[in-house]
């Protein structure tokens, strides 16, 4: 299984990398490598031109800005798995990273490769989407964000255009009340998700929910927004009653199907437990 | 030294060299200018081939020649049937590329020799062929019933072979039973997936005529016989190596595969060395795979659970041929009552032809479907019953007096009657349930159950006939200058240790440390008589050869040594690489100096040598200096022939967690008593076993090669194919029983499948004895995924009460 | 079959390339690949350093495994072109130059954690890789598993490997 030819293009710069997209009809980023060459390897993808995005200057950096963080889009995952720093500004990331895939590679893998990738089933897009995230984009005709929200379309499907490169990604810092966490099910360590749930919330000092969001992955096209729980949650002291209701709501906020491996039904029975789960973690973490 | 290292986990020779990397796989072989292979493979399960057009294709730069079935001379013939059997009526085997017709997606269409891998998938996508696809039946069931699309359409209803056997009067005993318990299984495929896919690379010497084929097969002296008569040259000038070997697991036993014959093919006609290099998406499309069979059992019993009679009618799914015969089916029919007396049996199958990659041997061979389905039966009885599952068990099993047990009427994979020689079956499970400590899981079971865990127990018995013929030989040479011993047998390893374990035999013969015993084998040039690697017979058909060829050397070193030092065999021992006078060590010769002198020599070329020349004082003879009858140097050969196969056995015992609410299983005991009679090395049958475990449990929860509608390959990569990580295989407590056997010298039986035989029954019928406060229905199929668990717990009421979301 | 000569010239690549210039097991090398040369195919077949080996080119077996830039990585995912500038270490440079063999490999040799030895190399590296990186690994059963999780092995069902693991994490533990 080898690459079909292309032309290899390792500008030094920006300008020069987005140049070199839209010279060719078909190009293709490339970054860490984890999901594009498996691609160019079965030759699902043949793209006329590589765009090595590894020698660019300036997309190697990790800063803190306006309480975001911002990670450049050569920043390894496992960089940012052992940053401390980004672990005490937003710790769902190192727990979300804990799942993806395995150590060799997070090691070569980047942060915005895997939101560019925008596998249905990874954890990274969730996160981003919880935590209202964005990326920044830079095209021939400039530089713009688009919000987690406007990012995922579909399946392996974003809204960046063809000439456009994801330069950063920006994650929120969390505030240190937050309550989080992710959790999902999969057939094996390290696999794509069966499904998985992000939550992120806040509590009143007395308790109540105040703030609520959360996100599902591996269940559908996309990562989603489980609004219909949120709403269930907020308000609510999260007693086990609340969390098996707003657990079964899951099911209307999401599309499934069927696959060979899974059934819908037992996708969203599988949604409904991590809901309660996690939402029971995310408040023990909380602070009132 | 003088202790016997049989028997010792002594650790292995070929482990160093592995460990620096500097192991040698077909594709490490360097070859200077060879050219590379690719294969053309058709993307449907069943067409016709109207039109092939490779004119664009042979005019890229990169390549030499384009293959297809007008261009191969006589190789363009169906390829051998392997294991005949008068029940095949409808054996099919595959062409090495496809005339007129596809059977498969993935069946070898065109083969492409070009200047390396990455131009030679470049070329396939310029070769255009037109295709006339034909609608398909790829389910076994389905492809078994009336109506069904045929894939050969010359054998009805797709039945390439169909076999009943009898053994004793099962129809009386139905009729007289006072309990019949039926059951229906259902084994999805699987496939070997060795971490190295299969490869062959050829080179033909246009000076000396001499063919030479590096090739990752567990039967190299097979593929040489095969290649020369195929190609139709002389056997000695064909030279088959197979050398380090990335696992086999049986997939790679099979001949020929298609680029087995092309390859050589191409290297004889273009004059240059040829490689091809399976990738993994090709190990899924085209190296065959195993497993999908479905049993119809029945019990014929007496309310105490005495089973009189066995009725068990299955389908077998051979893929779309069935190069490697009935063998699968056949072993799995003869492995079908277990450790079990049921002394009444009709056994009956249909091989069925599906449109799918073709089905041959995967490490088990038929015994895990006919082990899931004998156990998943058993419990049932039990259940029914209301009896207790392990003295059900107890009471079937054969006792020790009752050996030879013989199930007349049923023939082995070796075409002799089953007949068990030995065990010791009641107190293996008597010692399993004490390693288990039932009583103590008992309550354990129950305090969870209300704390809302689920802990189940599972436990399942199997029989493995092992070590079977024709034969295999041994060859041993010890050498005049160094005094080591070389071994060689015509098997080959794919990581079973063969250099240790046969080295061990050897050594404690003739009493050397192990490391100087080399085994070489896997290469026609070395030794060429013998069948291969596969069915568990290496430590019993090698290693009995191997041992009875080093006992002959033995009585030569005793005997010249007795020459040399003046005294009787009888006073000598074999130590320490020497041979020396008992009670006087001083007095002694070394192996090297023995084996020099026992080849007289004219030239004295070094110094150790001129003792053998015919001046020097110990080699002056008077008349001939090699009498008659004798031979020069030390050396032997030797072969074993085992008289029929040898009956391992043994049980597994799982306790398991299951989360109801995910559906998911946690080990928490893997339990596996095993009797492979005595153990050469137990380190390296415990690594067999625990590596069988693993495929067990894959077998059991996450593997299976999926097929579409249309026959489409679903999940052809490991992304898809889910193998255990290992997160997924728990620890592997192994407990040794060792019953001699009393069929060959050395008392041993064959190891190399135990550990995956009996675990998809014994970790199915844990799970169901977790979630039977659920009341579970009977599992019935494997893999058992969390989703497919979870549809049968949502039949149970009890857990619709608990669990049931509203979707 | 008749004895034949070649019987036509050598076929040519017209790939694409580059030079790089890397540092490969402390030794620096400087050659020119197909831009689309897998770093795997290079470092079996250009350098002959067949100790890595090729188990699926998708990046889940690890038989691939080597480490890069101080960190291990699949080489069936990286051009060998993504490599100029870069050190890498693959299995042939781990024992000694004497021989003597690494803590990790003499692990796996006492524990019997081989057997077609084809997903070792893979092991190894990534293994020493973190155990290097790793100033106090957490050596409990699970976590070693978690840690293996990354590779493949079909022989011998990993149980070895763990006590391997242990054995080397250990005394590497000790060394630092």
């Amino acid at each position: 299984m080898k690459p079909s030819l292309f032309e290899y293009v390792a500008p030094a710069s920006l300008d020069a990398a987005i140049d070199a997209l839209t010279n060719y009809d078909s190009s293709a980023v490339l970054a860490g490598g984890q999901s594009l060459i498996p691609t160019l390897n079965f030759r699902l993808g043949t793209p006329d031109a590589i765009v090595d995005i590894g020698q660019v200057v300036g997309l190697s950096g990790i800063d803190f800005v306006d309480s975001q963080i911002k990670i450049g889009a050569m920043v390894r995952q496992r960089q940012v798995e052992l940053d401390e720093r980004i672990h005490k500004a937003n710790p769902l990331l190192r727990e979300a990273l804990h799942y993806v895939a395995h150590i060799p590679i997070r090691n070569r893998g980047t942060i915005v490769g895997s939101l560019a990738h925008a596998d249905a089933a990874a954890e990274l897009p969730a996160v981003l989407l919880v935590t209202g995230g964005a990326v920044e984009v830079a095209g021939a005709k400039g530089v713009r964000l688009i919000s987690a929200e406007d990012l995922f379309r579909f399946h392996l499907t974003t809204t960046v255009r063809s000439d456009e490169i994801i330069t950063a990604a920006y994650f929120p810092e969390l505030s240190p009340n937050s309550g989080w966490a992710i959790d999902e099910v999969c057939r094996r360590r390290g696999d794509y998700a069966v499904a998985g749930v992000c939550v992120l919330l806040s509590l009143d000092g007395d308790g109540t929910c105040a703030s609520a969001k959360l996100t599902a992955f591996g269940i559908g096209t996309r990562a989603v927004r489980l609004n219909i729980v949120e709403q269930k949650l907020i308000g609510s002291r999260l007693d086990a009653q609340t969390l098996a209701d707003a657990g079964k709501a899951a099911a209307d906020c999401v599309e499934v199907v069927d696959d060979t491996q899974t059934s819908g039904v037992y996708r969203l029975h599988v949604l409904a437990a991590l809901v309660a789960r996690t939402v029971k973690r995310a408040a023990s973490r909380a602070r009132r | 030294m003088s202790t016997q290292t049989f028997g010792e986990p002594v650790r292995r020779n070929a482990n160093p060299r592995l460990l620096r990397g500097e192991g040698a796989y077909v594709d490490d072989i360097s070859l200077p200018g060879a050219l590379h292979a690719a294969f053309l493979r058709s993307p449907f399960a069943r067409a016709r081939i109207k039109t092939i057009d490779i004119e664009e294709a042979r005019a890229h730069p990169g390549v030499v020649k384009i293959y297809t079935c007008d261009n191969i001379g006589t190789l363009d013939n169906e390829l051998p049937l392997l294991v005949p059997h008068p029940s095949l009526t409808g054996a099919r085997t595959q062409r090495p590329l496809a005339r007129d017709d596809v059977f498969h997606v993935g069946q070898a269409v065109a083969m492409v020799v070009a200047v390396d891998r990455y131009v030679a998938e470049d070329v396939l996508r310029l070769i255009d062929i037109d295709y006339d696809p034909l609608p398909v039946t790829p389910d076994l069931e389905a492809a078994a019933s009336p109506g069904s699309h045929l894939v050969h359409s010359e054998v009805p209803g797709n039945v390439a072979a169909e076999f009943e056997q009898r053994s004793g009067d099962p129809d009386t005993a139905f009729v007289q039973a006072e309990h019949i318990t039926k059951i229906r299984v259902r084994i999805e495929r699987s496939t070997a997936a060795p971490l190295e896919c299969r490869s062959v690379a050829a080179r033909h010497d246009g000076v000396t005529g001499e063919l030479t084929v590096w090739d990752g097969t567990q039967a190299p002296i097979s593929i040489r016989g095969g290649l020369a008569a195929l190609f139709d040259i002389d056997e000695d000038k064909v030279r088959v190596i197979a050398p380090d070997v990335g696992g086999g697991f049986g997939q790679k036993v099979m001949l020929f595969y298609p680029d087995e014959v092309l390859v050589p093919y191409a290297a004889i006609e273009l004059g240059r060395p040829v490689k091809y290099i399976e990738d993994r998406q090709e190990n899924f499309l085209s190296s065959n795979q195993e497993r999908a069979q479905i049993h119809e059992l029945e019990l014929a019993a007496t309310k105490e659970g005495e089973v009189l009679g066995l009725r068990d009618s299955f389908l077998h799914d051979t893929g779309a041929f069935i190069p490697y015969g009935i063998a699968v089916a056949q072993v799995a029919s003869t492995s079908i009552a277990g450790p079990y007396r049921i002394p009444n049996i009709w056994i009956k199958f249909k091989a069925i032809y599906t449109p799918t990659v073709p089905v041959s041997p995967y490490r088990g061979c038929g015994r895990p479907q006919a082990c899931f389905a004998i156990e998943r039966a058993m419990d049932k009885l039990a259940d029914e019953l209301e009896l207790d599952r392990l003295a059900v068990r107890r009471r079937n099993m054969i006792t020790p007096d009752e050996f030879p047990y013989e199930r007349e009427g049923l023939l082995f994979a070796d075409g002799l009657p089953v007949r068990y020689d030995s065990g010791e079956y009641i107190g293996a499970l008597d010692k399993i349930t004490e390693t288990v400590d039932l009583d103590a899981f008992r309550s354990e079971q129950r305090a969870a159950r209300t704390r809302g865990k689920y802990l189940g127990l599972g436990l399942a018995c199997y029989v493995e006939g092992t070590g079977i013929g024709p034969y295999e030989g041994g060859q041993i040479r010890v050498h005049p200058n160094t005094g080591k011993v070389y071994v060689n047998t015509g098997l080959a390893a794919q990581g079973q240790g063969h250099e240790t374990a046969f080295a061990q035999i050897v050594a404690d013969q003739l009493g050397v440390p192990v490391a100087d015993v080399i085994v070489v084998e896997g290469d026609t040039q070395a030794y060429d008589w013998g069948v291969a690697t596969f069915a568990s017979r290496a430590a019993v058909v090698s290693g009995n050869a191997i041992y009875k060829t080093a006992v002959a050397v033995r009585e030569q070193l005793l005997k010249r040594a007795a020459e040399m030092l003046e005294a009787a065999p009888l006073d000598l021992e074999l130590i320490d690489g020497k041979a020396r006078l008992k009670g006087m060590p001083e007095r002694s010769v070394t192996l090297a100096e023995i084996a020099t002198l026992a080849n007289p020599l004219r030239y004295g070329f070094s110094e150790a040598s001129k003792s053998a020349t015919q001046f020097a004082k110990r080699a002056k003879h008077d008349g001939p200096a090699l009498g008659e009858g004798e031979h020069p140097g030390i050396q032997a050969q030797d072969y074993y022939s085992p008289p029929c196969a040898t009956w391992a056995y043994g049980i597994h015992a799982a306790v398991v967690e299951v989360d109801p609410e995910f559906c998911t299983v946690r080990f928490l005991r893997y339990i596996c008593l095993h009797d492979c009679g005595r153990m050469i090395n137990p380190a390296i049958v415990e690594g067999q076993i625990r590596g069988g475990v693993a495929q067990g449990i894959g077998g059991a929860l996450y593997e299976r090669v999926e097929f579409d509608e249309e026959g489409n390959p679903r999940n052809a990569n490991f992304m898809d194919f889910l193998m255990p990580y290992a997160t997924e295989v728990p620890e592997i407590e192994i407990v040794h029983f060792e019953t001699p056997s009393p069929l060959n010298p050395l008392g041993v039986k064959g190891v190399g499948e135990a550990g995956v035989i009996a675990v998809a029954a014994t970790v199915v019928s844990a799970i169901e004895d977790a979630l039977k406060p659920f009341g579970i229905g009977r599992l019935l199929e494997v893999p058992l995924s969390p989703s497919s668990l979870h549809a049968a717990l949502t039949d149970a009421e009890a857990y619709k009460d608990q669990y049931a979301r509203e979707t | 079959m008749n004895n034949r000569r070649p019987t036509a010239s050598m076929p040519r690549s017209t790939d694409p390339t580059r030079e790089i210039n890397l540092t490969v097991n402390g030794e620096p090398i400087s050659w020119t690949v197909s831009t689309r040369m897998l770093l795997s195919d290079f470092l079996r077949h250009e350098l002959g350093l067949t100790g890595t080996h090729v188990g699926c080119e998708h990046g889940v077996c690890g038989c691939c495994t080597v480490i890069i830039d101080g960190w291990s990585g699949r080489s069936c995912l990286t051009l060998a072109v993504q490599m100029d500038g870069a050190d890498i270490r693959t299995v042939e440079g781990l024992a000694a130059s004497d021989g003597t063999l690494h803590l990790l490999q003499q692990a796996f040799h006492e524990h019997h954690a081989l057997q077609c030895g084809f997903c070792t190399p893979g092991f190894l590296m990534a293994l020493v890789n973190y155990l290097e990186r790793t100033a106090d690994p957490d050596l409990s059963e699970q976590s070693i598993r978690e840690i293996l999780s990354g590779n493949l092995c079909r022989c011998t069902g990993y149980q070895n490997i763990v006590a391997a693991v242990r054995q080397a994490a250990a005394l590497m533990a000790k060394k630092t």
